[in-house]
């Protein structure tokens, strides 16, 4: 990309951290081998292959959740829930000590930006752990009657866009509320996942609290299927969220699904148009696009269309695409060249069903998976880059006139994850926010988390809460 | 003994704030308890399940969109009406349930104040299920609970008034629309109750009775991309879990089928209520 002046590069040392040429699984507080056949992850940005990981067979699943099963019979569920408490603790406190160390294994292995992976990753892993820390003593007082009980053994499986982070946000909150877990990382980056059974070690976690099996989708179905499993858990697309609830109907597992998102970031003509783009550019090119909640649709008031798409294509013209071990880099690689391939073919739909394409200029890397952050106008609600999860770094840009048409379009759609409204008025923004249909609304801002704000998706995008008292109700069995 | 000749009650669908008979011109006879004829009742069909849904997804707007001051005044006077009508009901439960006059009218009793209970909840949900969000940063953040949408709610089959009013009413407390198919035996009360919601301010298609075979409709419903949730209650095993499959197609909310009916007297606390929320988290920035 060009530009009036280029930064010189500022790169992360990989030293921090050992990556070991080959990982087993980890079942029962040790690493063993599995008997699947081994998958290679490599480094989207550079296609090196950084390890060879373990493929968990229907056989080490049976092992992990029955080693899940007896710690949660034998020590995690009789423990002390205050003691409990302290582990989590301990774990959150562990991963803040060693959080360059992650957040670079996380960017290798990802292709992130270390800038995201440093500032928000981990640092928002760690915080889920410190905040459910603290409820594992306290949950008579979660609003779920006088004795809420876990359910058992959790089988949760997760996606790659957020590797560490979806990991905490599964692992925690089943921990504090006495459940042990068998979890299974997405394919492409399970090396955090990895690294964080060390933390495990290193926090002396009862053998089997956490079991971590690696492996594609047949060891995924293996988890959810597992007749032993008390709990499914699962973020991913919403096709995969089919085909799980359709496998633990009629069981007595209980199931939460976090799914995808086409999200509405709704411009009004009021806004602050510099700060909207900002907004619009967090919510879309926040890694690489690969958000479940990225605002993938914006619906512009008509009458600022033009000033808005105009100050947005300036802006995008300085992102930084690229290394993403650059401390200035603002996208990363694309994490798989299968996720590429995908990308690809929903934007040929953009331009084959008549909606412009913009990307910037400038070059990208030879070796990687990469695509430019791009914006689609003229799109209507029929299109498919209007209705389809893209997941990667593509904007469709729609209008509206009215409040109520904005809504409208906002609404029309399956999912209902997120949605952004930006507009001076606060009057309009609760108005606004009260009509749509998503679990999370950002007003003047967008993609913030916290482990304090319950995040979950309304219709299609999936059902229960992650974070909050309401999250803590997908793993405890309560009375009332 | 007066020689009148009694005027004897035909008996139809609650549906849209309307009462039709079935699109398809179907009947079935209705037994009591020991098998003589109590009447014909009409037996819904897919199309009527599909009129349902529509007219569910029609109201929802006004009645999700309104108070809950005026939902929980909306639902008392459903309970003022049925009380009212308390000796009606009691005599269609026992002639149903096969009860004496006192346990049918103990069950009666019970289905008012189930009514009452949660018309108390509409205006309480937010503060208990709701919170505000102390998150890291200069945000204001809260989480309020909203309606999932419409709802189709398969009765329960033997508790044919207290048990509908204990799956019916959480539903409409907490905003939502619905659609139900009524106990297929026992489907008088499920019709009188319409006949009390059509007179008691609840808007039409805010409920929607289909007296008919859960079997047969329930599979529409369950697949019906308009529908956001299934309540199973009134599911046979083998019915319950193809349901269940069908609903993932949609990813609807489910809430499951009891193994074997309940004793529905029993204090429901908040279990009928909270699968037929959403949580909706706000943030907001805090600055000047």
């Amino acid at each position: 990309m060009t530009s009036l002046f280029e930064y010189a590069p500022a790169p992360e040392s990989r030293s921090i951290v050992d990556i070991r040429p080959s990982y087993g699984l980890f079942v029962d507080g040790e690493f063993t081998d599995g008997t699947g056949t081994p998958l290679k992850t490599v480094n989207p940005a550079t296609e090196e292959v950084l390890s060879e990981v373990a493929t968990g067979s229907d056989a080490d699943v049976d092992r992990a959740v029955r080693a899940a099963r007896r710690a949660f019979v034998k020590v995690w569920g009789p423990m002390r829930p205050a003691d409990r408490g302290k582990y989590l603790f301990r774990i959150a406190r562990l991963l803040q000590e060693r959080a360059r160390e992650f957040a670079v294994l996380e960017t290798l292995d990802n292709g992130k930006p270390i800038r995201e992976s440093r500032d928000v990753d981990v640092p928002l892993a760690a915080a889920h752990f410190f905040y459910h820390a603290g409820w594992a003593d306290k949950l008579e007082h979660a609003g779920l009657g006088p004795a809420p009980r876990p359910l058992g053994v959790a089988g949760q499986v997760i996606p790659w866009n957020f590797p560490l982070l979806m990991l905490a946000w599964k692992i925690a909150p089943a921990l504090a509320t006495g459940n042990t877990v068998v979890l299974k990382p997405a394919e492409t980056t399970p090396l955090t996942a990895l690294l964080f059974a060390e933390i495990c070690q290193q926090a002396d976690l009862p053998p089997g609290v956490v079991n971590i099996v690696t492996g594609a989708g047949e060891t995924g179905r293996a988890v959810i299927s597992h007749p032993d499993v008390d709990k499914v858990a699962f973020t991913g697309s919403t096709e995969v969220g089919r085909a799980i609830a359709r496998a633990v109907a009629g069981t007595e597992k209980r199931l939460t699904l976090e799914l995808g998102g086409k999200a509405a970031n709704i411009v009004f003509d009021d806004a602050p148009i510099d700060q909207a783009v900002e907004g619009i550019v967090r919510g879309i090119f926040f890694n690489q696009g690969h958000v479940c909640c990225a605002g993938s649709r914006l619906l512009v008031q008509e009458s600022v269309h033009d000033d808005v798409v105009a100050a947005l294509q300036r802006r995008i013209g300085t992102l930084r695409v690229g290394d993403p071990m650059d401390k200035n880099t603002d996208l990363g690689a694309i994490n798989s060249a299968e996720q590429l391939a995908r990308i690809r073919e929903l934007t040929a739909f953009g331009e084959t069903e008549g909606a412009t394409c913009w990307q910037p200029d400038g070059d990208l890397p030879d070796r990687g998976f990469w695509f430019k952050p791009t914006v689609f106008t003229d799109v209507s609600p029929a299109h498919r880059i209007a209705r389809d999860e893209v997941f990667g770094p593509v904007l469709s840009v729609l209008t509206f006139r009215t409040p109520d048409e904005a809504v409208a379009k906002a609404n029309n759609t399956t999912y209902g994850l997120s949605a952004g409204i930006w507009s001076e008025k606060g009057s309009r923004i609760l108005k606004v926010t009260d009509q749509l249909r998503a679990g999370v609304v950002w007003a003047n801002t967008f993609n913030e988390f916290d482990p304090t704000s319950p995040f979950g998706g309304y219709k299609q995008s999936g059902y229960g809460r992650e974070g909050g008292r309401q999250g803590l109700a997908a793993y405890l069995r309560s009375d009332s | 003994m007066s020689d009148r000749l009694t005027v004897r009650k035909t008996y139809k669908l609650y549906l849209g704030g309307a009462f039709p008979r079935s699109e398809s011109g179907r009947t079935y006879e209705v037994l009591d308890s020991r098998g003589h004829f109590l009447a014909n009742a009409a037996w819904a069909s897919r199309k009527d399940g599909r009129d349902a849904v529509v007219a569910a997804r029609g109201a929802f707007p006004k009645w999700s969109g309104a108070t809950a001051y005026n939902r929980g005044q909306v639902l008392y006077r459903v309970a003022e009406v049925m009380e009212g009508r308390a000796a009606q009901f009691a005599e269609e439960v026992a002639a149903g349930e096969g009860l004496s006059a006192a346990k049918a009218r103990a069950a009666v009793d019970a289905a008012i104040d189930r009514w009452v209970w949660y018309a108390g909840w509409t205006d309480k949900l937010a503060a208990v299920l709701g919170s505000t969000n102390p998150v890291a940063g200069p945000y204001f953040g809260f989480s309020v609970p909203e309606p999932t949408g419409v709802v189709a709610v398969l009765a329960p089959q033997r508790s044919s008034l207290l048990g509908l009013v204990s799956v019916l009413a959480p539903v409409l407390a907490a905003g939502n629309t619905a659609v139900v198919v009524s106990s297929k035996e026992r489907p008088l009360p499920a019709i009188t109750l319409g006949e009390v919601l059509a007179t008691s301010d609840v808007p039409g298609g805010v409920v929607n009775l289909l007296t008919g075979d859960a079997a047969e409709i329930g599979p529409w419903l369950a697949e019906h991309a308009d529908v956001d949730a299934v309540d199973l209650a009134g599911a046979p095993a083998p019915l319950a879990m193809e349901l269940e499959r069908s609903a993932a197609g949609t990813i609807k909310r489910v809430l499951r089928a009891p193994a074997e009916e309940p004793d529905w007297s029993a204090d429901p606390g908040l279990s009928r209520l909270r699968p037929f929320l959403e949580t909706k988290s706000v943030w907001h920035p805090i600055g000047v």
